[in-house]
């Protein structure tokens, strides 16, 4: 791994490393103590160019390649897993708006999402749909120069304090994405709080009633909000939740290995154990697997392979899998100390179990890489990505 | 129709279906096949092998339902003159 980085990589990354350490890394026990982001934490992200980052800078973005992208969100996910998703989330947005959006939708929103003043949230799930994300029953109708909103979203993130609304609904009896504001009669959030993981997301529910919204908020066309918008939005979820695995489970790492150090039980420290060493192996191993395959990830987005989604699944299931599966062991690791209120891996622990939910759940990935797999092709074959 | 732009759709879109037939005026997501990803795989296919870049307002998904209708957009692309070579 260390050998694809330039120079040029690996000073940025250092550069990465420090701003999350310093800006990010104090606020995260808080965050997710106090179920929130705070408002100066997001605006400085958006001053240090970390929101809309894949964007063109006359969007607010920073231009960053996707290797980059993945970089930073190591980094985010090894300090606060909230920050990483509240960046993927108006990432996700941001995205959509920049790509299938109308002039007037870029001027009004991008800049905005860009600098942290507006916050978006994308709706897709409802209480009864999730992973089957195209049975979405959220409807807009026609209504003279409107369109009017009926339906319920649910587990929103960062859906309390949103500015605008990505939402996905049944438009002319199609799967369609529209831009709505949340300051709009007819919309309603309820706060969904002291979930498992992810406390600082700020979920919520948000219902629509009679929620009208003038005719030109549909984002792409009619027909295209789970191929074209939701698809593409989705990728880059999973592709920051895949590098945001890697950066928890090196926090967990990182911990346990400074624990093993300095704790001492029958005369030695933990770390010279061979059981604490099998341990701290596991993780260690995992965990630059894990990072390799998000770097696979992130060079086939950049070729625009036609696999690169798959490639972006591969990173998130794997990636996802070994956080849960590493955060566990750190509290191993830990004993007591690791269950005990505040502490690091306790929050790490539960928030590696939503990563194997969001973004679609390991059971999804699984049914979409089961059938790649007869079509992967092999790093010989002169077509193959792998 | 242009035969060749009609080949290569065709035979990049058969493999995903798992070996099923598929005729040109089939509704390739209505069958059930192929999954959301497949409609990013297949702007990336298009892009690639005909060397153009589709705009928003191509991005209309009934331009990608069937092979007909796909063919359709990438010869009203190309003006038609698509080569074996995939270039102009």
């Amino acid at each position: 791994m260390i050998s694809q980085l330039t120079d040029e990589q690996r000073r940025r990354w250092k550069e990465y490393r420090e701003f999350a350490d310093r800006v990010i890394a104090p606020a995260a026990d808080a965050i997710d103590a106090h179920q929130e982001i705070p408002r100066e934490l997001i605006r400085e992200l958006g001053e240090a160019g970390w929101l809309s980052a894949m964007l063109p800078r006359r969007w607010g973005g920073s231009a960053v390649d996707a290797l980059d992208y993945g970089m930073m969100a190591e980094e985010l996910g090894r300090t606060c897993s909230n920050v990483r998703n509240f960046v993927a989330v108006q990432d996700m947005v941001s995205d959509a708006v920049s790509m299938w959006g109308t002039a007037e939708h870029k001027r009004r929103w991008l800049p905005d999402i860009a600098t942290g003043r507006r916050i978006a949230a994308f709706l897709l799930t409802e209480p009864g749909t999730g992973s089957d994300a195209q049975s979405v029953r959220t409807e807009a109708k026609d209504c003279g120069p409107e369109i009017v909103v009926n339906g319920t979203k649910k587990w929103i993130s960062f859906g309390q304090c949103a500015d605008v609304f990505l939402a996905f609904v049944q438009y002319q009896g199609q799967h369609t994405a529209i831009l709505m504001e949340r300051d709009r009669p007819g919309v309603s959030v309820t706060p969904l709080n002291d979930m498992l993981g992810l406390r600082g997301s700020m979920l919520a529910e948000i219902t629509f009633e009679d929620c009208r919204v003038p005719a030109d908020s549909v984002l792409g066309h009619p027909g295209s909000g789970l191929a074209f918008v939701a698809s593409n939005s989705l990728n880059i979820g999973r592709y920051s939740t895949a590098w945001g695995c890697v950066g928890l489970a090196q926090a967990c790492l990182d911990a346990s290995s400074k624990h093993a150090c300095e704790r001492e039980q029958y005369g030695k420290p933990l770390a010279d154990h061979q059981l604490v060493q099998q341990m701290l192996a596991d993780m260690l191993t995992r965990c630059r697997a894990a990072r390799l395959l998000c770097w696979q990830a992130g060079q086939a987005h950049e070729r625009e392979d036609e696999d690169s989604h798959y490639e972006t699944l591969t990173a998130k299931y794997f990636g996802s899998t070994v956080a849960a599966h590493i955060a566990s062991q750190a509290v191993q690791v830990h004993g007591a100390r690791g269950m005990a209120a505040g502490a690091a891996v306790g929050r790490f622990f539960r928030d590696a179990k939503a990563m194997e939910i969001i973004e679609g759940t390991s059971q999804v990935i699984q049914q979409l890489l089961g059938r790649w797999s007869a079509v992967a092709g092999h790093p010989s074959s002169l077509d193959a990505t792998g | 129709m242009n035969g060749f732009v009609h080949t290569r759709v065709h035979d990049f879109i058969k493999p995903k279906l798992g070996g099923r037939s598929l005729s040109d005026d089939d509704d390739i997501f209505a069958l059930g096949y192929v999954n959301s990803l497949f409609a990013v795989q297949l702007v990336r296919f298009i892009q690639r092998e005909f060397d153009f870049e589709l705009t928003s307002e191509d991005m209309d998904f009934d331009n990608f339902r069937t092979v007909d209708r796909i063919v359709r957009l990438i010869d009203s692309k190309t003006g038609a003159r698509t080569t074996p070579e995939g270039r102009l």
